[in-house]
């Protein structure tokens, strides 16, 4: 049994603690991480694998794209919405996965979620193809080439390069 | 009138009209995939819009910076798209019919 299984969901918590009270006081820094040392301890049946960030300059440069790109896409949807329903044309894309761990996968998912202009709807059983509905995708092969691209290349590199 | 007040209302009308605009998609688009786009994420810079203005006028009250929008913003990250994702495979499930396309694929 390792005294500290998770160091940076430890870190996350005591960081989540200090920003729900509004203050880096002493006593709630110390207070914070005893519950980030805690917390993981408790819950380690729910974590099996530890999380290992290779490379985080991609990690930040991939949110760095991810917040530019919610706020262009957000812009295009609601010009979209506003513009004629009847132009649009949504398409369901099926998106061949290269990654393989589950975290990578559903950061993934929630990455395309997150931009507006794609839901990921289900994830093949075999865990191979996500199937991502687009709002506007005159071509859809296109779509596909954008998620695998900038999302899943670096998140790629980010949790599972070698 | 200062500055902060023009950027704060700036802000606030913007995330006001984003999630406006998101929940007028529902109202207006053909089909549930298409509807399910509005409300689940142009709202995602509306909120983000009214969260900043909440921290740029709590932290200019002159008690500190605040710094809970952070966290606002970081559980609605977490969590709209999860719901997003679980209403549409829901759909898929149920097999809602489709507007343009080739329709829904099987389950």
């Amino acid at each position: 049994m390792k005294l500290l299984p998770h160091p940076l969901l430890s870190l996350a918590l005591a960081l989540i603690w200090l920003l729900l009270n509004n203050s880096a006081a002493p006593g709630q820094l110390v207070l914070g991480l005893l519950l980030g040392w805690l917390i993981p301890l408790f819950t380690r049946a729910f974590w099996p694998d530890r999380v290992r960030i290779r490379r985080p300059v991609v990690l930040l440069r991939l949110v760095g794209v991810l917040l530019y790109d919610i706020v262009v896409a957000n812009l295009a949807v609601a010009r979209r919405i506003l513009g004629d329903p009847e132009r649009l044309a949504p398409a369901f894309v099926e998106v061949p996965l290269d990654l393989t761990s589950d975290l990578a996968i559903s950061l993934l998912a929630n990455t395309i979620c997150l931009t507006p202009g794609t839901v990921s709807a289900r994830l093949a059983a075999d865990r191979r193809s996500l199937l991502v509905h687009a709002l506007d995708a005159p071509d859809p092969a296109a779509t596909r080439a954008q998620i695998k691209a900038r999302y899943e290349a670096p998140l790629k590199e980010v949790f599972e390069s070698c | 009138m200062d500055l902060t007040e023009y950027l704060l209302s700036f802000l606030i009308l913007a995330g006001a009209g984003f999630t406006f605009v998101g929940s007028l998609g529902l109202a207006r688009l053909g089909d549930f995939y298409t509807r399910l786009h509005g409300p689940t994420k142009a709202t995602t810079l509306g909120v983000g819009c009214l969260l900043v203005a909440s921290s740029v006028y709590f932290s200019s009250r002159g008690d500190g910076i605040s710094l809970h929008e952070v966290l606002v913003t970081l559980f609605l990250f977490i969590t709209a798209p999860v719901s997003a994702h679980l209403l549409a495979k829901a759909a898929l499930h149920l097999g809602l019919p489709a507007r343009g396309g080739d329709g829904p694929p099987a389950p």
